[in-house]
């Protein structure tokens, strides 16, 4: 089995509002799958949904083999997740930090020991590392974040929004990060408002309104809308 | 916050064992006399020898004693009439009137009740005719008792008080903190972080009651110290009992806390609703007034009442050293309610909505 998420008219509603209207599609291990959309076409829902901390209201999904429905505890043994809003403890210092999640993936005292240093010497945070996150840069946040979902080598990482309110520079190194963590056989699962970022991805899927509207790899999306850039292809898309 | 959690309880431990009682002290008493005799005078004097009464001043007539009652210048008024020496001389009776502020009932017995001895030890052949503002009848007190009592032989107020204290400093920060926590995860978003980890819900609420747990024992040593210390209260009952119902209590108010917390979307609604209960456990409690006094409807209601149960255990421990058999049915009580709490605290925290 290649597809390490399996989406079949996937849909959320809430009351007469339909978030997510009956979207399928398939990402491949390996990918960086972009998952783009306007605000409000329910992208964070659809998200949700995978990461098992939302119940759909119809269709099936499976995330690294597991059904979103039954079994969403074991899809979280799987999986990483990265949320738009900052959602590591900023009371907690950055080792804290990362010993806490590390604890609760139940890693051992001596794999977070390791990791943590690992990950504090890539991140360049060895000066702040005994500093509550709270203190930090959003960039600096924002990579730590990333990070720590990724601190359990989980099969698949969901990013939303990853790259929201951070610099070009801090942007680029992020993007490295993804690629290296993809090269490493992690599956990424992304969502952006950059257009220039959606052209890093593998393949794009578009979200007007609830519905996939396109899905494809970048190359083709933009011949498909005769479109010079994936700007292009989104606002062909967005204004319907 | 620390320091917080700990100076803020203390202050109350301190300041409202002081202030919570129900002694009438420093009543503000005045007289009217007619007679201006030897007798009258050394009557006057006995009240003024008391340290329950302060003896304000000699009115000249009624109606200026009763202008000064309305506004709240004097709480009693005693009116010596006229011949009171003489009658008393030659009829062997003497009757005084004496005018008590009614308007809280329960001060106005107590006060009665001091008059009406003071009077008799100074002579047996008075009577007082009585005369009460406002509409709450008490009957004078005809019969001679020899009254012993126990546990607090001198009837000190702080003894009976402190106990009880202490129990609301321990319950009001753990429902508190409690109650504001998981709620407070959802508002700044580290709750959806850690609903996508693998962690149990089991673990999820053993991880935050522990540390409250632990500051509740915390308080509850620093709490029974200065009690010890500042209030010299008697410690009759085992300590290790205390701690043990405490223990099991502090459970109890935290899965409630929990339970509030997973139920609502803000601190601002946690806190509504913490308050809600806290003051309704408070009440009815039996720490200010007793349960035995309020309808049934509300004794009932008192029984799903954890403070209640605190309330009486540690009162009975501290001040009667009772055992651990006197103490059994409070503690399944409790032990029945922090089991439901806390199950209904593990149920009602969704990882998937």
């Amino acid at each position: 089995m290649n597809n390490v998420i399996q989406v079949e008219g996937l849909t959320k509603m809430f009351g007469d509002f339909t978030a997510v209207n009956a979207i399928t599609f398939e990402v491949e291990k390996g990918e960086i799958f972009g998952f783009l959309g306007a605000n409000g076409a329910g992208k964070t829902t659809a998200i949700k949904m995978l990461i098992g901390i939302s119940n759909p209201t119809s269709g099936k999904a499976t995330v690294a083999g597991f059904d979103v429905l039954t079994n969403p505890e074991d899809i979280k043994k799987n999986i990483g997740y990265m949320s738009q809003k900052f959602a590591l403890y900023d009371d907690l210092t950055v080792k804290e930090n990362i010993t806490f999640f590390g604890g609760i993936y139940g890693l051992s005292r001596k794999k977070i020991k390791e990791k943590s240093e690992a990950l504090i010497k890539e991140l360049g945070l060895e000066n702040v590392a005994s500093q509550l996150v709270g203190s930090l840069p959003l960039g600096w946040k924002q990579k730590l974040s990333f990070s720590v979902s990724l601190i359990h080598d989980p099969k698949i990482v969901f990013l939303d929004e990853p790259t929201g309110g951070v610099d070009p520079i801090t942007r680029r190194q992020f993007w490295e990060m993804i690629y290296k963590a993809a090269n490493q056989g992690t599956t990424v699962f992304v969502t952006t408002h950059y257009m220039d970022e959606a052209e890093y991805c593998d393949r794009v899927s578009i979200m007007v309104n609830g519905k996939i509207e396109a899905l494809d790899t970048p190359k083709k999306l933009k011949e498909q809308f005769q479109a010079e850039s994936m700007n292009d292809v989104f606002l062909k898309l967005a204004r319907g | 916050m620390l320091p917080i959690i700990f100076v803020l309880p203390l202050l109350q431990l301190v300041i409202l064992s002081n202030a919570a009682t129900f002694e009438v002290k420093n009543i503000k008493f005045a007289y009217i006399d007619n007679d201006k005799s030897p007798t009258s005078r050394a009557l006057i004097e006995k009240f003024n020898a008391s340290t329950y009464f302060d003896v304000l001043t000699d009115f000249p007539s009624e109606a200026i004693a009763s202008s000064a009652m309305l506004k709240g210048e004097i709480d009693v008024v005693l009116e010596i009439p006229r011949h009171f020496e003489r009658n008393l001389q030659k009829e062997k009776h003497g009757t005084l009137g004496v005018t008590i502020n009614a308007i809280d009932g329960a001060a106005a017995g107590v006060e009665n009740v001091y008059i009406t001895q003071i009077i008799q030890s100074y002579n047996k052949n008075i009577r007082t005719a009585l005369a009460q503002i406002s509409d709450v009848q008490i009957q004078p007190i005809n019969i001679e008792t020899i009254p012993l009592f126990w546990y607090n032989e001198t009837l000190n107020y702080k003894t009976f008080m402190v106990p009880g204290i202490l129990v609301l400093l321990v319950t009001m920060i753990t429902l508190f903190l409690s109650g504001m926590n998981i709620v407070r995860e959802k508002e700044i978003g580290t709750l959806e972080q850690i609903n996508v980890t693998p962690i149990k819900k089991s673990q999820f609420i053993i991880g935050k009651l522990f540390p409250f747990w632990v500051i509740g024992m915390g308080l509850l040593t620093v709490g029974l110290i200065l009690a010890r210390l500042i209030f010299n209260v008697p410690m009759v009952g085992s300590l290790a009992l205390m701690y043990f119902y405490t223990s099991i209590y502090i459970l109890v108010v935290l899965g409630i806390g929990l339970f509030i917390s997973n139920f609502t979307d803000t601190q601002q609604q946690a806190m509504f609703i913490a308050w809600f209960f806290m003051v309704i456990f408070i009440l009815m409690s039996g720490l200010f007034t007793p349960i035995e006094s309020m309808p049934k409807w509300a004794q009932i209601i008192t029984e799903f009442n954890p403070i209640k149960y605190y309330v009486e255990v540690m009162r009975m421990v501290m001040l009667k050293g009772s055992g651990f058999t006197d103490i059994l049915p409070q503690l399944i009580k409790t032990s029945v309610y922090a089991i439901v709490m806390n199950g209904l605290a593990v149920w009602s925290y969704r990882k998937t909505t």
